[in-house]
């Protein structure tokens, strides 16, 4: 018999024949995968939010890639914001969005400079969730518990991908990082705001709808530019995704096809919009006279 | 993990950890050859720092792998990198380490990371292998016989040691051949030892797992 693989809709099942209520099933599960007890896999787990708080903070504090490409954008969107004299102006997101979105640009930041991040799935995407549990728990009032639960539910969902599919840009381009990011997250809203399962699947499902095919293409192979900004247009993404999931609107194409169908697109992506840095904006003439000049500085 | 990259930074300090742990000690002189996109981008990525880190026994959360390369130094290791060529077949990301250690030993290992912070170890010292780092894995060349392999396997079984996995690379008929035995427990070094008494066998190196 051939080996099922790991699928969201067999989780949530499996939480439904044991009649627990899905995050205690989810964490049960994980305690017996490194055989632990419940309360190390939630102590592991809030320890992640941390680094993610501390990635956050430094971020803010506009920090400068290593390359000197990037840096500062969370602070200049903060700085923005605080002082904007049209207030309708901070509006175009709204508080939930404009907040995960800034901090996302923080985190992301954080990781080019070689700060420490949690890989949310990868370090490239590593902006995505921090930028919206930190947004819920300033705007919406989400307590910290919470939050840690809604991390391992992330968790989970960014386990069924790494089994079905891949997490890696030079796999399955972008799509599989930020589009990976993007749609764990969104489980861990859905959860947050008292989801079930189904609608948990939902919004995993929105969101690769919205974000398959998007390609891995970095400037000079560094994981900056579109990296960065990426990490907060995936942030867009997830909470369209949540909304939706949460409003009941569903999803035609369950979870686990969606993944399924990312990872064949992610495999027919030709080589160059895979991490080589051989098409996409990579090879933009702007980001090659760039890449020139950068590494005639680097390698002398 | 420190930023930025999980193949190229968390992968490279992964890849550095097992490379040390192969060596069984840390290195104090480390030939480093980069291959494809790790010979283009290994500066912009700290892939250089990370792989060094590694080497010195740090994980990939260490908040001093930005530094690594002074502190290394500092800690008198000696270290060069050179962008190289593995050949058609290699990993894009695919690094090879000559290490020597303190105590004198001295090894070849030619790894790569494969994506999402996964790493492979191909090939050690010229022996072909698949090393992943996630158990701890004994690493035996032997002469290649019936029965060794059944051997290996009945004292780990003495010793209520658990087989993950295992895998026999062979050059050729009755020539040498690679265990690498995946356990799901640390193998102590008195098991170690008697394995090595085994006629056939050549050589064990334990291998620990890497975070
Ligand atoms: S463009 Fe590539 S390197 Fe950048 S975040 Fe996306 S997958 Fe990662």
């Amino acid at each position: 018999m051939k080996k099922d693989k790991l699928s969201w809709a067999r989780l949530v099942s499996e939480a439904e024949a044991k009649q627990l209520p899905l995050i205690d099933y989810l964490l049960e599960r994980s305690a017996a995968q490194v055989e632990t007890d419940k309360d190390a896999v939630l102590k592991k787990t809030e320890s992640m939010l941390q680094v993610m708080e501390e990635a956050v903070a430094y971020g803010m504090t506009g920090v400068k890639s290593n390359s000197g490409l990037t840096g500062g954008s969370a602070k200049k969107l903060k700085e923005y914001i605080t002082a904007a004299a049209d207030k309708r102006s901070q509006d175009l997101l709204g508080p939930v969005a404009g907040t995960a979105v800034m901090y996302a640009l923080a985190a992301a930041e954080a990781n080019a400079a070689m700060g420490r991040i949690v890989a949310a799935p990868t370090a490239g995407a590593s902006g995505i969730l921090p930028g919206i549990l930190l947004s819920l728990k300033e705007n919406c009032g989400v307590p910290r518990k919470k939050l840690v639960e809604a991390l391992l539910v992330a968790g989970v969902i960014g386990e069924v991908i790494a089994n079905r599919a891949s997490i890696a840009g030079a796999t399955g381009g972008c799509q599989a990082e930020c589009g990976s990011g993007a749609a764990m997250a969104a489980g861990a809203v859905v959860y947050v705001f008292g989801g079930n399962g189904k609608q948990i699947g939902d919004a995993v499902s929105i969101v690769f709808k919205n974000m398959l095919g998007l390609v891995c293409d970095p400037v000079a192979g560094l994981v900056e530019v579109p990296c960065i900004k990426r990490n907060a247009g995936s942030v867009m993404q997830c909470l369209l995704a949540a909304e939706l999931a949460l409003a009941g609107v569903g999803s035609f194409i369950p979870a686990d096809e969606a993944i399924d169908a990312m990872d064949k697109v992610g495999r027919s992506l030709p080589g160059g919009l895979r991490e080589t840095a051989e098409g996409g904006l990579a090879v933009t003439p702007t980001a090659k006279a760039w890449t020139e000049n950068y590494f005639k500085k680097i390698h002398g | 993990m420190i930023g930025p990259s999980s193949s190229h930074t968390a992968g490279a300090c992964r890849l550095g950890l097992l490379a040390a742990g192969i060596l069984g000690e840390r290195p104090r002189k480390a030939e480093i050859l980069l291959h494809g996109s790790f010979a283009h981008t290994y500066k912009g990525h700290g892939t250089d720092r990370a792989l060094i880190a590694g080497l010195m026994g740090w994980q990939p959360d260490d908040a001093r792998i930005p530094d690594a390369l002074r502190l290394a130094e500092e800690a008198g290791m000696e270290f060069s990198f050179t962008p190289g060529d593995l050949g058609s077949m290699a990993h894009p990301n695919s690094v090879q380490f000559r290490l020597t250690g303190a105590k004198g030993n001295a090894c070849e290992i030619i790894g790569a990371s494969i994506g999402g912070g996964q790493i492979m170890v191909t090939n050690v010292d010229g022996y072909p292998v698949e090393l992943r780092g996630v158990l701890p894995a004994l690493f035996v060349p032997h002469r290649d016989e019936p029965g060794v392999i059944a051997l290996v396997s009945t004292i780990l079984a003495q010793k209520m040691i658990n087989i993950a996995s295992m895998r026999v690379f062979r050059e050729g008929k009755g020539e040498t051949a690679t265990m690498v035995i995946e356990c799901d427990q640390p193998v102590p070094a008195d098991v170690i030892r008697h394995l090595e008494e085994l006629g056939p066998v050549k050589l064990v190196r334990f291998v620990d797992k890497v975070s």
